[in-house]
């Protein structure tokens, strides 16, 4: 068994992560089952700096997104700027798409047809949100933002002047926006935009990352970055939360179209979230007799309706994560067991 | 000549060096700094297309002098070049709706030839190497994470408590503590936040502020000319 494993044939391993890739990635996508997960301070931050984003000021939140990635790294980060993108639609918060990479602005395409064009079709180009493009010159175009926007930004992508934009009105530097929310892959990113804007301008920012990264911005949180979400495992807790959140908020929002007031949709909703099962049995219950028969129907209806694919590719790349670790540890194990097995092999000849 | 080569590149460089520093701590002098900035960037777009011309350059000497290799550089050369015409001829991109008889007024992120040559060919493949990385730690991990001594042992712990924390394979080993109890910090996604947050912050923060030093006085020696290796004249 020893010699056996001492002469393995690398290939046998490539196979082996092969399988532990593939098998779950076809399982998931037959089943439509995916993997439980429980967020960890880290990603609930991360979630609650967005959702308060604006607050301060008493107003709709101003929030810059900057996809710092390309489709190398797109495995790992679209998950979570695609969640991002979801969270800031339906708190309806203002969102500003920019890209210190040259494909960046792909990237935001990319979240930008999977999301808004998709499931928020209301939201108005150029009030909701603006793709403001790609623009060279890493850290110091941060800089730049920083003293004046505008001699950064003339135009946005499709080439209208920003001053036609009515979203624009009043953004002068990086100090108009409530809140910065990177998604980074390396350099340009997470460290160079808190190092020239949310540490200079005080302005708080989140960031997503890329596994390999997330260790070295660790250090940021909770002083520079109020949250922070580390590869895939980051996306898949942040975008469990944002699920469940924007289902509990499409409950309100029935319960308050059906004529119930703000303050008590928002506790019903609450309550059907803790059991979205049981949400046909509560519309037959006395504490829904006042609500109209549509109401009910919709409400039976947001509890029953599947997740859209685009909001669990998070959670369905965790599962080929989970056998592609389990490997590695039983990879490790078998490598340490022929290690020792020639070094007593060794002592006794 | 070292007037050319010397002396008006470290002014410069002092110069704009001096201005980005004071823009950082005095207000007023904050156009200044945008000013500087402006021309950084103005700079770093230029260096596009520098870039460019340094890949035709290269990759053309090795085709014409045939040295090994020179195959890659002229699929590098054709793929460079494809796109380049593709790209800035918009070739096969619809026209801006408000100019339909303008063939170059459309954009190419989502239609015509550079849209269809970044999904199909770009997307997939840069995907594809780093996908690959997955194999090649598989294989590291079988033939060289050995426990040889206490710091490896150390590591190896660490790479466990990580590697099954960062998944479900974490809550089915140490599902059975309760998460309120007093050992609820055993559990595995428990150690394995506190790996990164505790014992991993600790030491990046002593590692920054090390490189941070580093780079301030890397910095001040450029600035006042006292390292003068980015001129590339070996000084």
């Amino acid at each position: 068994m020893i010699k056996l494993l001492t002469n393995l044939d690398r290939r046998w391993i490539f196979l082996a992560m092969a399988l532990c890739v593939a098998v779950p990635i076809l399982v998931i996508g037959l089943t439509g089952k995916t993997i439980p997960e429980t967020p960890t301070p880290l990603a609930e931050a991360f979630f609650n700096e967005i959702d308060t984003a604006g607050e301060s000021k008493g107003r709709r939140g101003h929030v810059l997104l900057a996809f710092d990635y390309d489709p190398a790294s797109a495995g790992e980060l679209s998950p979570m700027a695609i969640s991002l993108v979801h969270q800031c639609a339906q708190r309806g918060l203002r969102m500003y798409f920019m890209s210190l990479w040259p494909v960046g602005p792909q990237m935001i395409d990319e979240s930008i047809s999977k999301v808004i064009d998709r499931h928020y079709p209301e939201l108005v180009y150029g009030e909701d949100y603006v793709n403001l493009g790609f623009k060279a010159g890493n850290e110091q175009v941060i800089k730049v933002m920083g003293i004046d926007l505008t001699t950064e930004f003339r135009t946005d992508t499709k080439g209208t002047p920003l001053q036609q934009i009515p979203m624009m009105k009043g953004m002068t530097s990086l100090e108009d926006f409530d809140l910065i929310a990177e998604i980074s892959a390396g350099y340009p990113g997470t460290k160079e935009w808190v190092l020239y804007s949310a540490t200079q301008y005080n302005i708080p920012m989140v960031s997503g990352m890329t596994g390999v990264q997330a260790p070295l911005m660790y250090p940021y949180y909770p002083g520079q970055l109020k949250g922070l979400l580390g590869a895939i495992k980051g996306a898949a807790e942040y975008e469990s939360i944002v699920n469940v959140w924007v289902r509990e908020q499409k409950f309100a929002e029935a319960l308050v179209a059906g004529g119930m007031d703000e303050a008590k949709a928002q506790e019903v909703a609450a309550k059907l979230m803790d059991k979205p099962a049981q949400v046909s049995t509560w519309t037959e219950s006395a504490e829904a007799a006042d609500l109209d028969p549509k109401t009910k129907a919709e409400l039976i209806t947001i509890a029953t309706a599947p997740i859209p694919g685009e909001f669990l590719e998070g959670q369905r790349r965790m599962g080929p994560q989970l056998f592609a670790h389990l490997l590695m540890v039983l990879l490790i194990i078998l490598g340490n067991v022929v290690f020792f097995a020639q070094r007593r092999q060794g002592g006794r000849s | 000549m070292q007037v050319l080569t010397r002396s008006i590149p470290l002014l410069i460089t002092g110069l704009a060096g001096l201005v980005m520093i004071l823009s950082a701590f005095f207000p007023y002098t904050s156009d200044w700094g945008k000013i500087a900035g402006n021309f950084f960037n103005i700079i770093a777009a230029f260096a596009f297309v520098l870039g460019g011309g340094n890949l035709l350059k290269i990759h053309l000497k090795k085709v014409s002098d045939q040295s090994e290799g020179w195959g890659y550089s002229g699929v590098i050369l054709v793929c460079f070049i494809t796109t380049l015409v593709v790209g800035l001829g918009k070739l096969g991109a619809y026209p801006n709706p408000d100019f339909p008889n303008v063939r170059l007024s459309g954009e190419t992120q989502s239609s015509g030839g550079f849209w269809w040559a970044y999904e199909y060919v770009f997307k997939p493949l840069t995907a594809t190497m780093f996908s690959m990385l997955a194999f090649y730690v598989a294989s590291a991990a079988f033939r060289a994470f050995r426990a040889k001594n206490f710091e490896a042992i150390l590591l190896l712990g660490t790479a466990f408590i990580i590697l099954l924390g960062r998944t479900f394979a974490g809550v089915l080993v140490t599902g059975f503590i309760s998460p309120d109890g007093p050992l609820g910090g055993l559990r595995l996604e428990e150690l394995s936040v506190y790996v990164m947050q505790v014992f991993n912050t600790a030491g990046n923060r002593a590692i920054m502020i090390g490189i941070s030093l580093g780079i301030a006085s890397t910095s001040l020696k450029i600035l006042l000319g006292i390292d003068r290796s980015f001129l590339g004249s070996g000084d």
